[in-house]
């Protein structure tokens, strides 16, 4: 919609950035942003508009604010990935992705924060503090929440956006940007986007270039879509993936970009209900809503069935070690000597090693590396790295037996509850929250499948609950047609923000109002 | 006692960029100035696979008559060095690009290149991987220097079973190796500019025996001080042994200027490189003829059949060619082959004179190829290159020595003169060897009459010599042809002048 205002002229591309702009400013608190671009945004918008003057957009895309997880690199703008070790880092070249959104005009507003390298699923472990969830601030939060104790201060009240990618969940959530970039490893996109109520897409590995997305395991990070509808993310797919010559692991085939069909008769789907899924520690309300979301589908004709995906309950400990080897072996080239941090350290290389990564890494990291290496060991690599292969092996071949079985795509929740309070959240560490939350999302990542959150409920405390479908290798279209329909059936209320209420933001409002549940 | 000798040998590919990234590769260029993003192991950065180092690998595992994996895997092995910017190397350790090939090379029996015997040693892999920078000590200001030119240039690594005995036996393989690869192309094996690098692996045990603790010898920078260190090496361990003690096993230098190994201190205790499969390199897949699907892009994959069907030949194939060709001996054959551009030289002096290439050979091996060695010369022609260095050049082109072999042929001048001759030209003054004949009066006298007169005179002033000869004592007409010799200043054919003597003396 906001592209056909621009092409009409209603809104000029300047003046959306501007206001996008001053939105970043007044929403500051959420701590989405680690850098706002705003110089190069405003001449990127400059630029726009002089070709929309020209009637010659570039696209869809053209003029369009967007935001970008500060873990891929952007050139001439400062990438972190909220670490102490690249604090300050100013890349030299554009990521694929990146380079691509650039190519069709969009806007890039600014970098958004994350868990450091990428590991949480909180987005509260960078180095410049956690990220607060829109919806703290929404009045139907606030409202559910009048009830509690009023002693408690109402700071301390916010949730969290959920992880890695939360800055990035919380800029769309927030009408910051129209879309954003996150990346999924674990559910890094999918996770954050069900807490911040927004469209979070994972799509089938190899689709999309990795070539610039700072590694987190090669093997299965995926660069990940945010938007505020499913047509959106299906545009900006369409603009990103193909093969990319810089990454070997993207797939040769020709990608055709393309228009989501407005489905009408569902008689002919599939739907699949994982039972494994129903893990312990999923809240009672999720469950309820997600026999109401199967009930939507099967009372519209499509067939509906229970299917089992037994391995599920090994994914965690699988991921577990394969991500921590490849961690270990990903960060083994931040030495300090030739980009980042390093330490003042002197009296010898390996000295200056040592506390290089000892300041530039915080727990987690470190944590991660040292177990990694551990199952990389020689005398442990049989029977903890080959071992995980194998057993992923085995989960990727449970989604083959069950799609080959003639379901089409897999209906299961993002998430076990909605967004906690910080306070609480904080109150285990980050490994076992990251074992806790990744639950329903990691499997996808392991089998390589396409998978995508879509905000179907508030919770009773009025916040946001997403429903994750999982698609065929490569049946983006499919699954994107689906979710598109499911979106449409549960219509999703529209956050209420008292600084977004301020702007008018008629122009680019892609939600419907009223409410599902 | 028995000594074992193998060897790990890494080999720069010889290609115009890098194993997996685009940046140049180029000897000697300004620190730094070769590195890609990739290189630099800049964050999000990911490996390529060139082609060309993958062709220049199954090339040479053909040549090496290896089994090439048509599915081959890369793997990252970890450590932590200066001068590797990523923390891992990217190499092949679980499944190389070809595996189970042998090498033949001869040696001489004795010193006198007369008698020369073949041996095999078998090739147990050849794999692809990365080279890493380049690191220097500044121990007086305390610091390192790295430049990361070399950082992921391709290299082979080809390891040799230990079926060696010897130096010598382990020069003489490497030395065919180097041939092998500079005729494919596949490296310029060069081993001054690092571009062919070798490490010994040495061990000595009684026969029956089990083998016995190896050492690994590694700062070699030529081939003939590899014959050294592993003569050396072997010798040592020998001696501790016979004394009583164990050998370590361990990594130890060879130090050429005292030519001896010393302990290397880097190795402490065994390192654990945590291989770990490259997650960002798809297997490598190989096709031949047979496994090539209609419909693949020719361009896009690397054809077994294709690349054997283009192979040059080997030098073992040029030596027979060269033997048959021109009937010279198989020795002759290897120092041809061994000298860089003798070959080519060679061949190009057949060419220009009438003198058969048996003769020309003799002259090559013995007299040019000692000036050129004494004199530290190459023989590659240059033809209209500008020669912009201060090199010496050799003088004698292969149009000069044919025109001198050819006086030679003709009979105008005998083979001591031409060696005279030779030895002017090498002054490099611009003379012709017929100017240099003319000057230095070396023509053979062609007068009939005025030889039978020098003969006449000879004979006249050697009564009891001529008496001699007619009482049956052949030897002593010797002695008169060198009288003639003498008095035409070694400028009369002895051929000539034996026929004329005994006509003489028989009338």
């Amino acid at each position: 919609q906001v592209s056909a205002a621009l092409k009409e002229g209603h809104v000029s591309p300047t003046e959306l950035c501007q206001r996008c702009l001053s939105l970043i400013k007044s929403t500051k608190l959420l701590n989405a942003y680690i850098t706002v671009a705003e110089e190069t945004a405003l001449k990127q918008a400059e630029e726009s508009e002089k070709r929309y003057r020209r009637g010659q957009p570039l696209g869809v895309l053209d003029g369009i604010p967007i935001a970008v997880k500060d873990n891929f690199n952007t050139a001439g703008i400062e990438t972190t990935c909220a670490s102490n070790m690249l604090k300050g880092y100013v890349s030299p070249y554009n990521a694929t992705v990146v380079q691509k959104l650039l190519d069709q005009g969009a806007v890039l507003l600014g970098k958004t924060n994350l868990d450091e390298f990428a590991m949480g699923s909180g987005s509260t472990d960078g180095v410049f503090g956690p990220v607060r969830n829109p919806w703290s601030y929404s009045r139907q939060y606030k409202e559910k929440s009048a009830s509690k104790a009023h002693s408690e201060d109402k700071e301390s009240n916010w949730v969290i956006t959920g992880g890695s990618s939360g800055g990035s969940a919380a800029a769309v959530s927030s009408f910051t940007c129209f879309a954003a970039l996150g990346s999924d490893t674990g559910g890094s996109t999918r996770n954050p986007a069900a807490h911040c109520g927004v469209v979070g897409l994972k799509p089938t590995y190899g689709l999309i270039s990795r070539h610039g997305l700072i590694p987190l395991v090669n093997s299965m990070d995926v660069p990940g879509i945010l938007t505020r509808c499913v047509d959106d993310a299906a545009v900006v797919l369409g603009s990103l993936a193909g093969h990319d010559p810089k990454d070997s692991t993207t797939i040769q085939d020709n990608f055709k970009p393309f228009e989501l069909p407005s489905l009408t008769d569902v008689s002919k789907l599939s739907i699949g209900i994982p039972k494994e899924y129903h893990a312990p520690g999923l809240s009672s309300e999720i469950l309820a809503l997600w026999s109401k979301a199967a009930d939507l589908f099967k009372n519209a004709g499509a067939k509906v069935i229970e299917v089992s995906l037994p391995h599920t309950r090994y994914s965690i400990v699988c991921y577990h070690v394969l991500c921590t080897a490849e961690v270990a072996s990903n960060m083994a080239r931040f030495d300090g000597l030739e980009y980042g941090h390093r330490s003042d350290m002197n009296k010898s290389t390996e000295s200056m090693y040592a506390a290089t990564r000892r300041e530039g890494f915080n727990d987690v990291v470190r944590g991660r590396i040292l177990s990694g290496n551990y199952f990389l060991l020689k005398q442990n690599y049989e029977n903890y790295f080959i071992k995980a292969q194998k057993v992923r092996r085995l989960i990727a071949n449970d989604f083959v037996k069950v799609f080959g079985s003639g379901v089409d795509v897999l209906l299961t929740p993002t998430t076990l509850t909605d967004a906690v309070p910080y306070m609480e959240f904080i109150k285990e560490d980050n490994r076992t929250r990251s074992a806790q939350d990744d639950i329903l999302t990691q499997a996808a990542n392991m089998a390589g499948l396409p998978a995508i959150s879509v905000p179907t409920a508030l919770s009773e405390r009025g916040l946001p609950v997403g429903f994750q479908f999982i698609g065929r290798s490569f049946q983006e279209k499919q699954l994107l047609t689906v979710a598109k329909w499911f979106e449409k059936q549960v219509k999703f209320p529209m956050i209420q923000l008292e600084e977004v209420k301020r702007h008018d933001h008629n122009a680019f409002q892609h939600q419907k109002s009223a409410s599902f549940s | 006692w028995v000594p074992v000798v193998g060897l790990e040998i890494h080999a720069q590919i010889s290609s115009n960029s890098k194993l997996f990234s685009g940046s140049q590769v180029q000897f000697a260029a300004p620190p730094n100035s070769l590195v890609s993003f990739f290189d630099a192991s800049l964050p999000g950065t990911l490996p390529v696979l060139n082609r060309r180092c993958v062709e220049a690998a199954v090339m040479t595992a053909l040549a090496l008559n290896c089994s090439i994996n048509k599915k081959s895997l890369f793997d990252r092995k970890h450590y932590f060095y200066a001068d590797l910017p990523a923390g891992y190397q990217i190499t092949q350790q679980r499944v190389p690009i070809a595996v189970n090939g042998s090498l033949s090379y001869s040696l001489c029996i004795d010193n006198k290149m007369s008698q020369m015997v073949t041996k095999t040693v078998r090739i147990k892999q050849i794999q692809l991987e990365q080279d890493s920078g380049k690191s220097l000590h500044d121990d007086t200001r305390s610091q390192t220097l790295v430049d990361l030119n070399r950082a992921g240039v391709g290299l082979m690594e080809v390891v040799m079973e230990p079926d060696m005995c010897c130096g010598e036996e382990a020069a003489a393989a490497v030395r065919e190796l180097q041939l092998i690869l500079q005729t494919l192309g596949s490296s310029q094996a060069v081993m001054a500019e690092g571009q062919l690098r070798v490490d010994a692996n040495v061990s000595v045990h009684h026969p029956g025996e089990p083998y016995g603790a190896r050492t690994e010898v590694k700062n070699i920078n030529s081939i003939r001080f590899l014959a050294r260190a592993v003569d050396y090496e072997i010798q040592r361990q020998i001696e501790e042994l016979e004394n009583g003690g164990t050998i370590l096993n361990e990594t130890r230098a060879f130090d050429s200027k005292l030519g001896c190994t010393v302990p290397m201190r880097d190795k402490e205790g065994k390192q654990d490189y945590r291989f770990m499969p490259e997650p960002n390199l798809p297997p490598l897949i190989l096709y031949d003829a047979k496994s090539l699907p209609a419909n693949m892009n020719h361009q896009q994959v690397v054809n077994i059949d294709w690349i054997h069907g283009r192979l040059p030949d080997l030098p073992s194939v040029k030596r027979t060619k060269l033997v048959e060709q021109y009937g010279i001996l198989p020795e002759h054959s290897f120092t041809l082959l061994n000298e860089d551009g003798l070959t080519e030289f060679f061949e190009n002096v057949v060419k220009q004179t009438q003198m058969k290439p048996k003769k020309v050979i003799g002259w090559i091996l013995k007299d040019l190829l000692s000036y050129l060695k004494q004199h530290s010369l190459t023989v590659k022609e240059r033809r209209g290159l500008l020669i912009t260095t201060v090199v010496k050049q050799n003088p004698v082109s292969s149009l000069i020595l044919a025109d001198l072999l050819n006086l030679l042929e003709k009979k105008e001048i005998s083979s001591t003169a031409a060696k005279q001759v030779l030895a002017e030209l090498w002054k490099g003054e611009g003379k012709t060897p017929l100017e240099i004949v003319k000057e230095k009066k070396l023509e053979l006298i062609q007068d009939q009459k005025e030889l039978e007169q020098i003969c006449q005179t000879v004979i006249d002033g050697q009564e009891n010599e001529v008496m001699a000869i007619k009482a049956g004592n052949q030897k002593v007409l010797n002695k008169l042809i060198g009288l003639v010799q003498r008095e035409t200043q070694g400028r009369s054919n002895p051929v000539m002048v034996k026929q004329l003597l005994e006509k003489k003396l028989s009338e």
